[in-house]
């Protein structure tokens, strides 16, 4: 996308490479410490110093090779997504550094004392994971919507203007909003307050990019109604727009007194990462595929159809029996009888779950199911490569004659 | 080649533009990225309410709660809420509501608050509570036990099962770390040939179904060994602690080889205290709860009796 957007191609040869095995030799390392207890109890970044120092090592690679590519580029602007790119290459490196700023026991050994302590500890681990929601979750997912959404439907992005604020809003409200995960713990009241606002305000930049994503199909709505591909990315679009609602609406104390430590999480977390990051996906893979392998199309288009429909049961299943199952777990936990004892018992709460959670396994299931058809089909498409050249290709900017 | 956009062909000198798009009739800002372009649609009204109107809110907040940072201090906000009074305000009012009962049981006559069936309305379903969060995970839903832990609903008891009795291994524990705990320890008698321990295994295997003989070598050895703790004839009842070893309830198993393993290792399980955990009053009461717990096995609990139901089943299988 890059080199399309920016007529231009990669910086170096190597590097990428560097980048693509480092990153998962880290994946490697990281799953490791988690199977072998070489952790250090951070959510979202338990892998152990070694493996950090490593990550850096292969993110600020990334990094470099990025920005050289883009200061190569033939076009006299950098693109929207290019924007989000950078953002999410910068931001996370950034966020993992610090987070991680840690003393190894001795150089032998795995374990490393954090440098933070006590409440700051806390808050920098929130601010690193949620920013690591916007940044790792989002930005990337969103440069990747600004690419796909248009080509597919061959549409100009719907507002240039629209996209700029969108871009600014969420990287600067972003940043505020990591307090609004310690709600009602020791961190200071005003830190929380802060959060929630910020997170409130956030909303209007995360509608803006998913409005505009959608506004973007003017025109093109008879392509969501035929094409399966399309109307993933559609309805990751519209995801987003539910999941960053929801996410500012749990962001409010009183709110989230009665979601945090529930199941009303971890259904909005899957709306983010079902609904919208992993539909996305769908979308650019089944884009890419055909394209890279010569083809107009994939090489079971009503497999894609199929796939479509896996997916939004699968994630609404998910999403709408989690939700009913944090609601639940909320109420019972918060109620109390008229004699000011508890009403339930913790175990009771955990009876109540049984069809919630049975749900949210037909749920995954579905959309298990539907991954694995999508894996099929790039094999089978990958299998029969044709040698198409696609017409929008064009050559790499002219270089002045030598 | 020139990179300008308002240098490209046809392209407006001033803004660069060069087309109008059919469906919103607006013009394109003039790029173009790898065939991307975008729309110079003016800012969306609605998206600048929006934003006013979350600032708005957020402004409020800020006025109302504490919000920012000043050197050392903060904002304090004009309700000037302190997260921690509230929580301790709400805290002490639903410790109010539940003083008018549970002060019953600070210094109970257990016979006489288990006549009011008022007070059994509100604090024996508290007490399930308690119950069901402390304690179920040892004793099983509805008390009936498991392997290493006593059943709690039958008539047979180590250390009594009146209530006062119970209050006492609730306070103290068995084993525990409170320095009063009931110490209940079955020795190891590894010292034993391993002929007489599996005679003696046997022995005890067949005594819950008086199939035992009592002329064996066996039942000397029982009659020396074992019966200053597990009470003639192994009938227990003597509240130290030992399980009789006749009823048809165990905690470990009595079958030879289970009996076996108590034999070669000794046994010595652990019952936690409560009394730091646990108000006086909440011990009482759980107490009383436990020495209620009907003797089927099967607990009336008014809330959910599906879900009893079931649970209880499977405890006491
Ligand atoms: C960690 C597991 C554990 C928990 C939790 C636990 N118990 Fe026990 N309890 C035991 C064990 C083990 C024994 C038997 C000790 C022994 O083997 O000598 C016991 C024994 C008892 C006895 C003595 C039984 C008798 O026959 O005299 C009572 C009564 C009792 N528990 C009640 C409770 C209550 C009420 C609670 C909840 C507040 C509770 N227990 C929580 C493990 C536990
Ligand atoms: C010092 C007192 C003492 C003596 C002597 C003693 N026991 Fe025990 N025994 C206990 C105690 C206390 C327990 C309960 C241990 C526990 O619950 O952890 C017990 C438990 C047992 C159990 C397990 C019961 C069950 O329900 O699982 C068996 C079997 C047993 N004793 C057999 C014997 C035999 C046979 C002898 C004689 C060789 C003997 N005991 C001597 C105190 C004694
Ligand atoms: C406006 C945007 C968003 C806001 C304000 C927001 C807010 C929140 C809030 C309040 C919580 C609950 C914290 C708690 O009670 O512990 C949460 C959790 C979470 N959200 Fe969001 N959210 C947003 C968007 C998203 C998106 C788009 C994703 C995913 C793609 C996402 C992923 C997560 C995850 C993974 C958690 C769980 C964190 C944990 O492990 O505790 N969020 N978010
Ligand atoms: C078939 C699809 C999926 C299934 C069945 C599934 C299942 C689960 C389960 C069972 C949990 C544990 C929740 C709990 O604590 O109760 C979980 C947590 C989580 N999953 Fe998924 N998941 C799926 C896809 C994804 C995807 C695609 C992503 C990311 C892009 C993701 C991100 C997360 C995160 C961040 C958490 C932690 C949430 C928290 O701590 O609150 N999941 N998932």
């Amino acid at each position: 996308m890059l080199q399309r957007t920016s007529r231009a191609r990669l910086a170096d040869a190597v590097s990428p490479w560097f980048v693509l095995i480092g990153f998962n030799l880290f994946c490697v390392w990281a799953a490791t410490g988690y199977v072998m207890g070489q952790t250090q109890s951070k959510e979202y970044a338990e892998p152990e110093w070694y493996a950090d120092l490593w990550l850096v090592l292969v993110w600020v690679t990334y990094f470099v090779v990025y920005i050289r590519t883009l200061a190569r580029r033939a076009e006299p602007h950098i693109y929207v997504a290019n924007w989000y790119y950078m953002a999410f290459i910068l931001v996370v490196a950034m966020l993992h550094i610090v987070n991680n700023l840690a003393l190894p026991v001795t150089w032998g050994s795995g374990e490393s004392f954090t440098i933070w302590s006590g409440v700051q500890d806390a808050m920098i681990q929130w601010w690193y994971g949620h920013n690591a929601v916007a940044f790792f979750l989002t930005a990337g997912f969103l440069g990747m919507l600004y690419y796909f959404l248009p080509v597919r439907a061959q549409r100009p992005i719907w507002s240039y203007r629209l996209s700029i604020l969108s871009f600014w809003g969420i990287v600067f409200f972003y940043m505020w909003a990591g307090s609004h995960h310690l709600h009602y713990t020791a961190l200071p009241y005003w830190v929380q307050t802060l959060g929630m606002t910020f997170s409130v305000m956030l909303l209007v930049p995360s509608w803006a990019s998913a409005g505009n994503a959608i506004a973007t199909l003017n025109g093109a709505w008879h392509k969501v109604r035929d094409d399966a591909v399309l109307r993933f990315m559609f309805v990751a679009a519209v995801f987003y727009g539910l999941s960053t609602f929801e996410g500012s609406f749990l962001a409010i104390r009183p709110v989230n007194s009665l979601s945090h430590y529930t199941d009303w999480t971890v259904g909005h977390v899957h709306s983010g990462t079902l609904g919208w990051v992993a539909m996305i996906v769908f979308g650019a893979i089944y884009s890419m595929v055909p394209k890279l392998w010569g083809r107009n199309d994939m090489a079971w288009p009503k497999a894609v159809e199929w796939h479509f429909w896996l997916a939004i049961a699968g994630t609404l299943i998910y999403v709408v029996s989690l939700w009913n199952a944090g609601i639940t777990q909320g109420l019972m936990w918060r109620a109390y009888d008229e004699g000011g004892a508890l009403s339930y018992s913790f175990i009771e709460s955990v009876e109540a779950m049984l069809p919630y959670y049975a749900a949210r396994t037909l749920g995954g299931g579905l959309f298990l199911a539907g991954a694995l058809l999508c894996a099929l089909n790039c094999r089978a498409t990958m299998r029969a490569a044709g040698n198409r050249v696609d017409e929008a290709d064009r050559p790499l900017a002219t270089q002045p004659a030598e | 080649m020139s990179t300008d956009p308002k240098k490209l062909p046809g392209a407006d000198p001033h803004t660069g533009n060069r087309e109008i798009d059919p469906v919103t009739g607006y013009d394109t800002t003039g790029h173009d990225w790898g065939g991307i372009k975008e729309l110079n649609t003016p800012f969306p009204k609605v998206a600048l309410v929006a934003l006013a109107l979350t600032v708005a809110y957020s402004v409020i907040a800020w006025v109302l709660l504490p919000a920012w940072p000043l050197g050392r201090d903060y904002t304090r906000g004009i309700l000037g809420l302190d997260q921690q009074e509230v929580a301790e305000e709400r805290l002490r009012d639903l410790a109010t509501l539940r003083a008018d009962w549970l002060g019953r049981f600070e210094d109970p006559d257990f016979t006489a608050l288990s006549n009011d069936p008022e007070l059994m309305g509100l604090a024996m379903p508290a007490a399930d509570r308690l119950y069901q969060d402390n304690c179920s995970a040892c004793h099983g839903r509805a008390g009936g036990g498991g392997p290493g832990y006593p059943v709690l609903h039958d008539t047979y008891w180590l250390w009594g099962g009146a209530p006062d009795d119970i209050a006492v291994t609730l306070q103290v524990g068995i084993n525990a770390a409170h320095p009063d705990t009931r110490w209940a320890q079955m020795p190891a008698f590894d010292w034993m040939e391993d002929g007489q321990l599996s005679a003696l295994s046997g022995y005890v295997a067949a005594m819950p179904s008086d199939e035992a003989d009592p002329d064996s070598e066996a039942a000397t050895l029982f009659t020396e060994n074992c019966v200053a703790c597990h009470g003639e004839g192994g009938a227990g009842g003597l509240m130290n602690g030992a399980p009789s070893l006749v009823d048809d309830t165990v905690i470990y198993g009595q079958d030879e080889e289970s009996v076996m393993v108590s034999l070669r290792n000794g046994r010595q399980g652990v019952m936690p205290y409560w009394s730091e955990r646990m108000s006086d009053a909440e011990i009482n009461a759980l107490s009383l709860y436990v020495s209620r717990l009907p003797d089927d096995g099967a607990v009336d609990r008014t809330e959910t009796p599906q879900a009893s139901e079931g649970s209880a089943a499977e405890a006491t299988q």
